[in-house]
């Protein structure tokens, strides 16, 4: 049973701090330190203080990589300048997804961040395709992620930091510093609030940690970090989309990048995009205050249509939110606002479909 | 922390007895493992309940779980105060948390619960 579980660099700041501790894809990671709603509002409100060292950082290197990368996720990487990231899928050739990541682009080379869960998968699935002029290296136990989220992050880090954040856009990154520690700040997250991703070495990251916490800034666990991404409709790995479900299904057409020539999947999406897609991901609110829970029941007119793949309390909405996957061909007619059921524990409740996201946070999207 | 002065199930919930009425609850360790409580389903006035079966439900932001009535007999009492204030569970779990009142059917059934020492050896464990 007792596995042993991988700590981050600040585990010692999480047992000093009283977190209450979970296992998370092989991690032992922080789930709240005072509670979760406590923390969801401190994000939504102020700022908070992620740990997110647990992410796995694969960097890619070599003569082809810009061509092997673009082979494997779904996205355009020739748009992407480097100081540039890129949110993008990679698929298995029946289209299935294997993850959702990010892509750094630097100056010679690639960070790719990848889910806790699927670091070791990915990584092999890259050496598996690996031609002779790419390498791949696994850095994620040498680097520590450490995020920063909430309306006030730009004007709270630039007292910290020697470069100009309001000049660094959504999704851009610089080589820069914070309280004078080496560090990738990227202007990213997963919250829907805007704020900041910081890559240090792991070694510093104690350091920083306690830099940032001197400040008054609160640190947030993994509990609020779920509830905060799930207002801002970003899906999560493992809930709203795995190797079973294929991008075009969980609304994530918009990083399928069909005018490449080509990449793995490419051949079954365009396929299925050409067909029907038979499921699509929706948003609702619950109707009345009941919860809906991941694999709940999802019905319309009685019929089963789906399943929920993502529910919680919100704690800005203060009632159920979720996101599901329904069939097309059952649910055609649906919009938002339209009336459907969530069955919990064997009754129906009535829901409502809703538009995404459903909270909107001070995250400047853009590009 | 865990009162001297009442009876436990295996499943967390405590109860204070009176003649044939039993207070029931949820114990400090039930709600600090839940978490922020944020809707309570409990059994409704004048219905039965069952001893060990489940009666009411739970939702905190993370999960959902199941109130198991520690005694059978009919309620006769909840707290609506929780409707709104969901909360008092995890603020005060053996007062103002408190959750309903049954009137025992079968008084028998409590030498079945745990007394406090048991019930924090089954925590601790």
């Amino acid at each position: 049973m007792e596995e042993t579980l991988k700590t981050t660099s600040l585990f010692g700041q999480h047992q000093k701090e009283n977190a209450k501790l979970i296992p998370f894809a092989g991690w032992q990671m922080p789930l709240e330190y005072r509670g979760i709603l406590e923390e969801h509002r401190t994000v939504r409100k102020k700022l908070g203080l992620f740990d997110l060292s647990h992410m796995g950082e694969l960097e890619i290197s070599g003569e082809g990589a810009l061509d092997f990368l673009s082979e494997m996720i779904t996205g355009n990487l020739t748009l992407v300048k480097p100081g540039q990231a890129l949110y993008s899928v990679m698929c298995r050739d029946d289209g299935g997804i294997l993850d959702d990541l990010v892509v750094y682009r630097m100056e010679n080379k690639f960070m790719l961040v990848v889910n806790a869960s699927n670091t070791d998968k990915i990584s092999k699935w890259l050496e598996e395709h690996l031609p002779p002029d790419v390498s791949v290296k696994n850095r994620t136990d040498e680097i520590a992620l450490l995020s920063i989220q909430g309306a006030p992050a730009e004007t709270f880090l630039q007292h910290f930091c020697p470069d100009k954040l309001s000049a660094l856009s959504y999704y851009h990154f610089i080589q820069s510093s914070v309280f004078e520690i080496p560090a990738i700040i990227s202007r990213t997250g997963y919250t829907g609030e805007d704020g900041f991703e910081l890559y240090v070495e792991a070694k510093q990251a104690p350091l920083l940690w306690e830099k940032i916490r001197e400040r008054e800034i609160p640190p947030i666990g993994l509990g609020a970090r779920d509830t905060l991404r799930l207002e801002a409709t970003y899906l999560l790995y493992g809930n709203d989309m795995d190797e079973t479900t294929t991008p075009l299904e969980v609304g994530l057409s918009r990083v399928v990048k069909f005018e490449k020539e080509k990449f793995i999947g490419k051949q079954a999406l365009l396929r299925q995009k050409e067909m029907e897609v038979p499921r699509k991901l929706i948003a609702f609110t619950m109707d009345d205050r009941s919860v809906a829970r991941k694999d709940y029941p999802i019905l319309l007119e009685g019929k089963n249509v789906g399943r929920v793949t993502s529910g919680t309390f919100s704690p800005t909405l203060e009632k159920g939110i979720g996101l599901g996957l329904v069939e097309t061909m059952l649910t055609e007619w649906l919009s938002v606002g339209s009336e459907i059921s969530v069955e919990v524990r064997g009754q129906p409740h009535p829901a409502i479909v809703s538009k995404k996201p459903f909270v909107q946070g001070s995250v400047k999207r853009g590009t | 922390m865990v009162p001297e002065d009442r009876l436990y199930t295996k499943e967390h919930e405590w109860i204070s007895i009176d003649g044939k009425k039993a207070k029931v609850g949820v114990t400090d360790h039930a709600e600090e493992q839940l978490g922020d409580i944020v809707y309570i389903e409990l059994p409704k006035k004048g219905g039965n309940v069952k001893q060990m079966t489940p009666c009411g439900v739970i939702e905190s932001v993370k999960a959902v779980s199941e109130i198991y009535a520690p005694v059978s007999g009919t309620v006769i009492e909840v707290n609506s105060t929780l409707n709104d204030h969901p909360e008092k569970v995890n603020q005060d779990p053996y007062g103002e948390g408190w959750m309903f009142v049954v009137e025992m059917s079968n008084p028998s059934e409590v030498s079945s619960l745990l007394k406090a020492p048991d019930y924090l050896g089954l925590v601790k464990a």
